[in-house]
């Protein structure tokens, strides 16, 4: 996994709530084991039906098109678990997103993905999202993992919060089935102590 | 000291402690399928690791099947997936085998998911055999290689949440209805966190699969997981249904080692909740989430009815769905009627609506299609009839499959049509872009199909003797 230390550049407003997993990544590119995912990323809300760019939305404006910061509404992610929601977004440069109450399986992949998932609470995050429309990607945003904090412009800074694990977790890049692994012998004990299973199919 | 029954499943399971605090979950049954298999078996390929537990490990194809009749078979992700499962020793469920169909629903079938045991799936409706008392828990592709190589989860503890289903269920109103009000009760948020048990009067008349129903759509108020204690019920249908491999199948001892599931009188949980579901009738969704409900017969909210903070969301909603404010749903033209997915096709729910299809047609102009959750849902439909029945009737009877409730396989519809779906999600493009889908129950499908627009199931009876 990528380490995430810090990441600055632009910060792409998209003040929606509950932007589901199927928004995010619409079944066509599902369908296609080799899809560009980059391109499949809100593809419904970045294209018409016919294939041409709507040019206002943010992800289609040419400030907005290598932005590795996402502010989202509320509860980012729900729906399904498919993984490509975030791979989506990595495909398309996305190293952080930040958000209310993103949604829980959409969390635990994007760490697992080494995106930075940020919740913040409510007046935080418009705080956050009115700088962003306000400077409307002609300044930078920094997202400072070791220090748990985002920077903008003005002197805006904010403190999120992050267990330390997980923050730990994504600055070494760290990989999870290793640390499992660290148990093999727990592993071991507990599947000695069971009847094998029955026949798996 | 009192235990819940998430409790006893979690204590049961647990192997220990990460050093990063979280608990590892040993995983009894691990069903993958192929949506994230070839993403999951390349990526333990470039780790150099194996699958650590291949005897219990079982990929199923649905996603992507293609389920129309006489279509061919050709799906990418199902020859990459054979391809690796293959090469890593792991056993694959082909399409024309009895025990194909979706995850969720065969899983119980095969007696993968048995009470009191761990499964997971890399799929959010993994908590649908929490029906049974089988702890669920759904994941994303990485999760699933972590499971590949350890044969564990590495979760925090969730809170635990118990709900009750207080009242009694009017004619017409099954345990979708009942999914659906809850929904609309709690939000679609409300079970962040949460490992939920469902208990009360109405989950205890539940059938088995309705139960399965119910638990199917948990993850659609954000709740991870969910359990039911098993009881007689659940016994009888597994009996009925579950082909356990011999010498697994005392049924006797298996309901001794269950005695003890479920939450001890005194247990605690972090939050308890009630609802009561006494006069509800048909539910439907008239919305792009599953909480944006409404009883058949009532109109949607008002425009001054809405709260302001959720005013923009129900505007898009509205504009998509293509419904004004305080408008009546019954009477809308339907174009689609999908009867399937891992929410509402097993045998009872292709029962409730063959009863009302049997003898009459599908209206002009709507395109309807029955896909079964299982080929042996398939199998005993068609053994029982109920198969030509929809067939008699125009509606479409295909493969098994997720087919139209995830469009993975490419079963969409076209833009601006209506389609009512037994499914569980109702997101904006999901069963095709600027499709309109409303959640229901099977038998408010089947009806809809024949009526050609949205009707009231409470009005419509089987015939007493078709022609």
């Amino acid at each position: 996994m990528k380490p995430f230390t810090t990441v600055t550049g632009p910060a792409a407003p998209l003040p929606l709530d509950d932007v589901d997993t199927d928004q995010i990544i619409p079944s066509p590119y599902l369908k296609d084991l080799h899809a560009d995912l980059g391109a499949g990323l809100l593809a419904y809300m970045r294209r018409r039906p016919e294939g041409s760019r709507i040019e206002d939305f943010v992800l289609e404006r040419p400030a907005f098109r290598a932005a590795p910061i996402l502010l989202v509404g509320r509860n980012f992610g729900c729906g399904s678990s498919r993984e490509h929601a975030v791979w989506a977004l990595q495909a398309f440069g996305v190293r952080c997103v930040i958000g209310q109450r993103p949604a829980e399986f959409f969390v635990d992949n994007c760490l697992k993905n080494g995106v930075l998932p940020i919740a913040l609470d409510a007046d935080q995050m418009r705080g956050l999202m009115a700088a962003a429309l306000a400077c409307d990607g002609q300044e930078p945003f920094t997202v400072d993992l070791q220090a748990r904090e985002v920077r903008g412009p003005g002197g805006l800074r904010l403190a999120f919060g992050l267990p330390d694990a997980q923050r730990d977790a994504l600055l070494a890049g760290l990989d999870d089935i290793g640390l499992t692994l660290q148990q093999l012998d727990l592993i071991e004990a507990w599947e000695q102590r069971q009847p094998p299973p029955a026949a798996a199919a | 000291m009192p235990r819940t029954l998430f409790d006893k499943l979690w204590q049961a399971h647990r192997v220990g402690r990460r050093s990063d605090g979280r608990e590892l979950l040993y995983i009894d049954r691990h069903v993958v399928h192929e949506l994230h298999a070839p993403h999951a078996f390349a990526a333990l390929d470039r780790s150099g690791r194996t699958v650590r537990r291949p005897d219990r490990t079982v990929v199923v194809q649905d996603h992507t099947v293609p389920t129309r009749p006489g279509l061919v078979l050709r799906s990418d992700h199902i020859a990459a997936t054979e391809a690796a499962a293959k090469r890593h020793g792991v056993a694959t469920v082909p399409v024309d085998d009895e025990r194909h169909g979706i995850s969720h629903v065969v899983a119980p079938e095969r007696g993968w998911a048995l009470p009191g045991a761990t499964l997971a799936c890399p799929d959010s409706h993994a908590s649908t055999v929490g029906a049974l008392g089988c702890l669920a828990f759904g994941c994303g592709t990485s999760e699933l290689v972590h499971i590949l190589c350890t044969q564990t989860m590495a979760l925090d503890k969730p809170r635990q949440l118990r709900l009750r289903l207080e009242g009694r269920l009017g004619p017409g109103v099954g345990a979708k209805d009942v999914a659906l009000h809850l929904i609309r009760t709690v939000g679609i948020e409300a079970g962040r966190g949460f490992a939920v048990e469902y208990a009360g009067p109405v989950v205890k008349a539940l059938g088995l699969e309705g139960r399965m129903t119910l638990c199917n759509m948990t993850i659609e108020w954000g709740a991870r997981t969910c359990v039911i204690a098993p009881d007689a019920h659940t016994l009888a249908w597994l009996q009925a249904h579950a082909a356990l491999p011999a010498g697994a199948d005392d049924w006797a001892s298996l309901a001794g080692a269950w005695r003890d599931l479920h939450s001890d009188a005194d247990a605690h949980f972090d939050e308890e909740r009630a609802i009561d579901c006494s006069g509800i009738g048909p539910q439907i969704t008239w919305g792009i989430d599953p909480s944006q409900v409404v009883n058949v017969d009532e109109p949607l909210p008002a425009a001054g009815g809405v709260p302001a903070a959720s005013g923009d969301r129900v505007k898009r909603a509205l504009a998509y769905m293509d419904v004004q404010p305080g408008q009546p749903l019954l009477g809308l033209p339907v174009q689609r009627v999908f009867i399937g997915s891992c929410a509402n096709a097993r045998l009872s729910d292709l029962r409730e609506a063959a009863a009302l299809v049997r003898g009459r047609r599908v209206a002009p102009g709507v395109r309807a299609a029955v896909v079964p959750g299982s080929n042996s849902v398939k199998l005993q439909a068609e053994r029982e009839g109920l198969a030509q029945m929809f067939i008699d009737a125009g509606f479409e009877w295909h493969r098994s499959g997720c087919s139209m409730c995830a469009g993975a396989n490419g079963d969409i519809a076209a833009p601006g049509e209506r389609c009512l779906s037994t499914t569980n999600r109702n997101f904006e493009n999901r069963q095709g872009r600027g499709v309109r889908t409303h959640l229901v129950g099977p038998a408010m499908a089947a009806a809809a199909a024949l009526a050609g627009h949205i009707v009231d199931v409470r009005m419509w009876a089987p015939l007493e003797d078709p022609a």
